[in-house]
């Protein structure tokens, strides 16, 4: 082998974190600082920072460093906080399998086949985008038709353009930012069509992506068939009616050689899967605890493996956490049972984490089902805030602190967002 | 060059001829429109080697079916693409289904086709606990199996050109004249002397004898939808399980692949030729009659469509033999079970040809093997090791959902993989659930890389069917922003 590298893996870590994204890179940092003294960081790139090193666009770190940061920018800074933690990086390097004593099965072409064994894991894989096949999609299936993010790595990183004339499906954060960025590659973008009423992404990225730069948004509006034998020639678009059903006399064609998909992101959780944890119907990835561990002992998750987020600053924030939690059952410090359920109530889809204590602080992420202006957050009878609005696009958070438990005293508390009249009646 | 035999069409019936020929000392050409083998009716069916009890009795379907069915194993001895006999199911919802099962064991076990089995409702919930329960019997054919037909498609060009075919693929045939030795074969690319024309040319075939004055076969284009689905469902059903054919209907079935993912399907419904685009009212009557058989089927689970058109001759049958033409000869109306019947009908197109006085020497150096590609995912963690020891790029990952790692995309490429189907049909890399989205790119790197062209030169399959354009200047798009 002409690379062979004088380094070799050892065999044995305190936390083994398997992805190198925001959220792997969070957790590795958070590892060192709940104890871990050897930590590895797995990735299967050929640098860390997963998805960020596409996102060339600002808006990152207002929340955590209090600063617009580009994607590769807030990598970097975590970057650095992972060098300077003397944590173990391997590249170009895919996790295979994590059984349940804990053997990580790593494939390296520089390393070879590597078995290591942890003291904790952390699964922070991210996710994967949904894909034309998702929807079934009528139609053709010629070469355009590919995901927002796909599109995002071949203009971004590969320095490629996707095609001349491009027409999005779906209003996801990847997709607004995709039309913004390809109409200043040159390349005329001639819509987004959602089929819910409202837009999925964040509000700033509808007004600066789409609003800004003259790119019509059509809310209920999806399209119907794919058109074109060697590559995409059209599309048939047509509003949909309150059940989402495609009201096909009104249908129209659209001209375009590319098809963008950006309807959303799926956790990417094969490994948890394997490992038989515990996945919550609902967000599809793994039940955790109020330390981000999972139904299996000693493994940890955190990220977009767990739910998806909006925000890059709440999956570094989680994935600390998670973090800490793996150092700190390497090291073999247990930390306070949860004693608290949550369970999602009147319009809320999801709560992370799904239990808590009444010992510590938490930040609860949750996510609505439908937008509301103004209306109130409650967490059973014993805490409510008012909150100015919530939309499904826009994932709330809540810290619990336990004062506000100190006269709750039952297992399962109900999280509701419900209209502010409701509330105060 | 003048070739004894010109071959039009690379499907699974005229790879399986040329592979045939390519045994004799002749001079052998394969001719094929698409950029690379199999990818027209071969590549979009249910893949199923039929168990040979099904076709209508008296036909020419049926005096191949089981002749193929058997061959199979032959040629999955001597080449590798996936196959295993499965076994398949037909089964019975009520007195007149179970009527029909009865005729159709009678009429197997009169064609020597071995195994067949009737269930009773108790032993088919301990076989395939997740059938419906309101099934009340079933036939059971061991023979049958399933097959990636792409893979069979590529291991015979593959193992045809190792012994000497002319394989000419972006090539469209656009005339053909009869003279007075042989034929002269009019192509976009040139033109080819033969002494012999097998048309194996699928949904072009009509068109083609129309070139030459031959008898057409009156055909008619007949679509099937075919959906597949999510891993989650492997080993929910593990055999090929068919309904019994209403009047107007055939049925949905639900086979399980060679790679153990579920796919359901097909319709059948007239369509043009060219017609290759899914529908809401098939993928509505798939997962209807899917369901039917199997309750816990969702469409939810789908990860992937396709629809594949077959050629029907106006009598429904093959039609395979001379025509009115001295040595121009139609293999054309191969529809179902047409991939079970291709080694047979191919060792029949011999004895056409030689008939008609073609001279058959055997080679002595014919070779009838071809390597395996290594198959990362199916080896054990030694193996894999082993592996990556011998090669660092079988330890970097092309395709996560498949597990297809860059050496094997290399070697399908060293194979004659050109595009990106090319890969995909032959590596896996690109056909689970992320349907492309981390693989693709790294896939053009190596098909460009490899062929030392640029990545916006690289094709889904050929033609128009560009990826990715190069980015215009950076004066261009100075311009755009400040417009």
């Amino acid at each position: 082998m002409p690379d062979l590298h004088p380094w070799e893996v050892p065999r044995r870590y305190d936390v083994v974190v398997v992805g190198g994204g925001p959220a792997g890179m969070a957790a590795a940092v958070g590892a060192c600082e709940g104890g871990a003294e050897r930590v590895l960081m797995v990735d299967r790139e050929h640098e860390a920072g997963g998805i960020l090193q596409q996102c060339i666009h600002h808006g990152f770190g207002l929340h955590h460093f209090k600063e617009e940061l580009t994607g590769p920018g807030y990598a970097q800074r975590y970057l650095e906080q992972v060098l300077e933690h003397d944590i173990d990086v391997l590249t170009d390097a895919y996790v295979l399998d994590v059984d349940t004593a804990r053997t990580v099965s790593v494939l390296s072409g520089r390393y070879g086949r590597l078995s290591v064994d942890a003291g904790a894991v952390v699964l922070a894989m991210g996710a994967r985008e949904r894909t034309r096949q998702a929807i079934r999609i009528p139609g053709t299936r010629p070469s355009g038709v590919m995901t927002a993010g796909f599109a995002q790595k071949l203009v971004n990183v590969a320095g490629y353009l996707p095609g001349k004339r491009v027409a999005i499906l779906g209003s996801g954060d990847i997709g607004l930012i995709m039309a913004r960025r390809l109409v200043l590659e040159g390349v005329e973008v001639v819509g987004v069509f959602e089929l819910m009423p409202h837009a999925n992404g964040l509000t700033r990225n509808v007004v600066q992506c789409l609003h800004d730069f003259d790119v019509p948004l059509h809310l209920s509006t999806t399209v119907v068939r794919i058109h074109g034998g060697e590559r995409v020639e059209k599309v048939t678009v047509a509003p949909v009616d309150e059940a989402l059903r495609p009201r096909m006399h009104e249908a129209w064609d659209v001209e375009c050689d590319t098809l963008l998909v950006s309807i959303g992101l799926i956790p990417d959780n094969e490994l948890a899967r394997t490992l038989g944890v515990r996945l919550d119907p609902v967000t599809t990835g793994p039940v955790v605890s109020s330390t981000m561990e999972t139904s299996r002992d000693g493994v940890f998750a955190c990220g977009n493996t767990v739910h998806i987020h909006d925000l890059v600053d709440w999956v570094s924030q989680e994935s600390r956490l998670a973090g800490e939690g793996a150092g700190a059952h390497a090291s073999g410090r247990r930390q306070a049972h949860d004693n608290v359920r949550l369970v999602p109530g009147t319009n809320v889809r999801s709560c992370v984490p799904h239990t808590i204590t009444t010992e510590r602080e938490h930040t609860v992420y949750l996510r609505v089902t439908k937008s509301l202006a103004p209306c109130t957050l409650r967490l059973g009878d014993v805490y409510e805030r008012p909150l100015r609005y919530v939309v499904p696009g826009e994932m709330v958070t809540v810290k619990v602190r336990p004062r506000f438990l100190e006269s709750f005293h039952g297992g399962a508390l109900r999280v509701d967002v419900v209209p502010r009249e409701e509330a105060g009646a | 060059m003048r070739f004894d035999v010109a071959i039009v069409g690379a499907g699974v019936v005229g790879c399986a001829i040329a592979r045939e020929l390519t045994r004799y000392r002749l001079t052998v050409a394969l001719c094929e429109r698409e950029v690379e083998v199999g990818l027209g009716t071969s590549k979009a069916n249910s893949g199923i080697i039929h168990g040979g009890h099904r076709a209508p009795h008296g036909t020419l379907k049926a005096a191949t079916e089981w002749r193929g069915n058997q061959l199979w194993s032959d040629m999955a001895r001597d080449l590798p693409f996936g196959f295993a006999r499965i076994g398949d199911l037909t089964v019975a919802f009520d007195d007149d289904d179970v009527a029909y099962l009865q005729r159709l064991l009678e009429q197997g076990r009169r064609r020597g086709v071995t195994g067949l089995e009737m269930w009773d409702a108790e032993r088919l919930r301990r076989e395939e606990p997740n059938l419906s329960q309101d099934i009340v019997a079933a036939l059971h054919a061991p023979s049958s199996g399933v097959v990636n037909p792409y893979e069979a498609c590529f291991a015979l060009a593959e193992s045809a050109v190792r012994n000497g075919l002319e394989l000419r693929t972006e090539t469209t045939v656009t005339g053909i004249e009869r003279g007075a030795d042989g034929f002269a074969i009019a192509t976009d690319r040139g033109t080819l002397h033969a002494r012999f024309v097998v048309n194996a040319a699928g949904v072009f075939g009509d068109e083609l004898a129309r070139m030459v004055g031959a008898e057409e076969a009156g055909l008619r284009f007949r679509k099937g939808e075919e959906y597949l689905l999510d891993k989650r469902l492997v080993g929910f059903v593990t055999r090929v399980t068919f309904p019994c054919p209403s009047p107007t209907s055939k049925g949905i079935l639900v086979t399980p692949t060679y790679d153990g993912t579920l796919m359901v399907g097909p319709t059948a419904t007239w369509s043009e030729a060219d017609d290759i685009t899914t529908t809401a009212a098939g993928a509505e009557e798939v997962f209807d009659g899917a369901r039917r058989l199997v309750p816990g089927i969702s469409e939810r689970d789908c990860i992937a469509e396709f629809a594949g058109v077959r050629a029907v001759a106006a009598d429904e049958d093959f039609t395979i033999g001379h025509t009115s033409v001295p040595g121009f000869l139609n293999v054309i109306g191969i529809q179902s079970p047409g991939l079970t019947a291709a080694p047979a009908i191919a060792l029949d197109v011999i004895d056409l040809l030689a008939e008609a006085g073609l001279a058959l020497e055997v080679r002595d150096d014919f070779v009838p093997t071809i390597d395996a590609p290594l198959r990362f995912a199916e080896l054990d963690p030694d193996e894999q090791a082993r592996a990556v020891r011998g090669d660092p790029r079988f330890g970097r990952i092309a395709c996560r959902c498949e597990l297809v790692t860059e050496g094997e995309v290399l070697d399908a490429i060293a194979r004659g993989a050109r595009t990106m189907d090319g890969v995909k049909f032959r590596t896996r890399a690109g056909m689970g659930r992320c349907q492309g989205g981390f693989c693709a790119w790294r896939c053009l790197r190596l098909l460009a890389n490899s062929q030392d062209v640029d990545v916006s030169a690289i094709t889904k399959r050929g033609g128009r069917s560009w990826i990715a354009l190069p980015r215009r200047d950076d004066h261009a798009a100075t311009e755009v922003e400040h417009a």
